[in-house]
């Protein structure tokens, strides 16, 4: 099991799983937000990280340079950041609409006030 | 001149690199607000534009240290702007320079 | 030596990761955010991803930060509950943690040049994009025209997103009548307390501006693109919002025609699909627009960039005039 050959990964899988574990654990909706944000960003690194062609460069064409780093994941990964930070301002819209419904962007304060009701 | 060079950029990166790591511990380290914005104010101009010269020592004469100078440009003057403004808003928000001696209050 | 560093970065990463989990202050946490957003831009450059960089630190921290900002000025700055029941959490993630772990065992070895990942289409984008396509920038040539579909589906979404903004929050509108001063943008005693602040984002603004056609028109031989340049030109209009005040710039630009604007760049991009399939080729072949096949790309290129950028541009000003209207931030 070489470890040299697969750190990457497994940080990317670590940081995916803090994200996860900061969604499901905490109420607060902004801090779900940014811990979804974590996830993506920790699977934009798995992508990338797969992309990597050892002594390769950034794939712009260079004259004398011969080995390029794969660049058909640099281009899913560019969509899926503008796509990630469309979903989150439209996320974030969501928590202003229900703090003024609601008074308190807390999950648990959200479920008394809608079991009360 | 070569080595000249060399060695001048180590010197100026290595500055650079103390210069940092200083301004980090006097954030942990210094006792009020205004002592911990000079702290992170001297990471942001000592620290970076130290490594920026070093770095455009080492890149003679091409268009990457124009790009650099650029970037220098534009440190010098955002990152004391930045701290103007953070100590700006901390004095209008009611905080101290100093903490008052106990006899004054 | 790449690796020291790729290891330090990824180790930062890590530690930022717990520190969001930890605190509970959230501005605190928005800033570590932010730190964590543009470690991974870091950590991009060393991977070779400069294109992904740019964006990563252009959008997700610039823009991402900003939005998370607004929406703590105008609802709440603290975490008040305590997590929901953590160890078991902690279970079911260390399982799933566990699985993907095993499910990497498989996976070619990291910069390993045989994996099969860069043996089928990808050499024939690296060896065939400069004669097909005639631009140095491999990820522009492939965002642009041979997965131009997808652009198109993602400027979509960007346009869908904002929509979706001014749909649920909408602006609470100018001051049309009222107070004269409030209405005139900031009063002579303010403007003299900001006299650091204006000087400064004046001298700023153009540059910004300026970087941010750079961008757009650099995209072919360098980093750079449609949606870099539109969220740099965004920050400029957030800029001059922070020095000015809100009304102040919605007189700049109002949102109507934001609106006009974005649903303008999507316009663009489809209608040169439109006009290439007019001209007898297939939707966004663009080899049909002109004479030569490579002239014909490097306009069609040109034209969906232009229309992505606007796009990036008016929604993601229109998002931002949208969170900062709301009544816990009007000043």
């Amino acid at each position: 099991m070489n470890i040299g050959a697969h750190y990457n990964y497994w940080v990317a899988i670590f940081l995916m799983m803090t994200g996860f574990y900061v969604v499901i654990t905490h109420g607060n909706l902004i801090k779900k937000l940014v811990g979804l944000n974590l996830f993506t960003t920790s699977v934009f690194i798995l992508y990338i990280s797969l992309a990597k062609v050892k002594g390769g460069t950034a794939p712009i064409l260079v004259p004398g340079v011969e080995v390029y780093s794969n660049p058909l994941p640099h281009v899913l990964i560019l969509t899926a950041i503008v796509v990630g930070v469309a979903t989150t301002a439209v996320g974030l819209a969501l928590v202003l609409l229900i703090y003024d419904r609601y008074g308190t962007i807390e999950e648990d304060e959200i479920r008394l006030k809608d079991d009360s009701l | 001149m070569e080595t000249f060079l060399i060695l001048a950029s180590t010197l100026c990166i290595s500055i650079g690199v103390f210069l940092g790591i200083t301004g980090a511990v006097g954030i942990f380290r210094m006792p009020n607000f205004f002592t911990r914005l000079h702290a992170a104010s001297v990471t942001d101009s000592g620290c970076a534009s130290m490594l920026l010269f070093g770095l455009m020592l080492q890149s003679g004469f091409t268009v990457a240290t124009v790009k650099l100078c650029f970037i220098l440009f534009f440190l010098l003057i955002s990152s004391p702007t930045a701290g103007h403004a953070l100590s700006k808003t901390a004095l209008s928000c009611g905080a101290q320079p100093t903490p008052l001696p106990r006899e004054e209050r | 030596m790449e690796l020291i560093i790729d290891i330090t970065l990824l180790t930062f990463l890590g530690l930022t990761a717990l520190a969001i989990n930890r605190i509970d202050k959230l501005f605190c946490v928005i800033m570590l955010s932010g730190i964590y957003s543009l470690l991974c831009a870091s950590l991009f450059v060393t991977m070779d991803a400069v294109d992904v960089a740019f964006t990563e630190a252009a959008v997700g921290t610039g823009i991402a930060t900003v939005l998370l900002l607004s929406t703590i000025g105008a609802t709440e700055t603290e975490q008040r509950s305590a997590p929901h029941r953590p160890l078991f959490a902690l279970l079911v993630v260390c399982v799933t943690g566990a699985i993907l772990v095993y499910g990497t065992m498989d996976m070619p070895a990291f910069g390993d040049p045989n994996a099969p990942i860069h043996q089928h289409v990808a050499p024939r984008y690296v060896q065939q994009s400069q004669h097909e396509i005639g631009s140095d920038n491999i990820v522009t040539s492939i965002l642009s025209s041979y997965r131009g579909f997808d652009t198109l589906g993602e400027t979509v979404v960007i346009f869908t997103a904002g929509l979706a903004v001014v749909g649920l929050i909408g602006f609470r509108g100018m001051q049309k009548f009222g107070d004269r001063q409030r209405a005139a943008g900031v009063t002579q005693n303010e403007m003299e307390q900001h006299l650091v602040l204006r000087i400064v984002i004046k001298m700023f603004i153009p540059l910004i501006l300026l970087f941010a056609l750079y961008v757009q028109f650099h995209g072919d031989f360098g980093p750079g693109g449609g949606f870099q340049a539109g969220v740099i030109f965004a920050s400029a209009f957030i800029f001059y919002t922070l020095m000015s005040g809100l009304d102040a710039a919605m007189r700049v630009v109002s949102p109507r025609t934001l609106s006009y604007i974005a649903a303008l760049g999507v316009l663009l991009y489809g209608g040169v699909g439109i006009a290439t399939m007019l001209m007898g080729g297939n939707y966004l072949a663009y080899n049909v627009l002109r004479h030569d096949p490579l002239h014909g790309q490097h306009l069609g290129i040109f034209l969906i960039e232009v229309g992505v950028g606007t796009t990036v541009f008016s929604v993601m000003v229109l998002i931002f005039f949208a969170f900062s209207s709301r009544k816990g931030l009007r000043q």
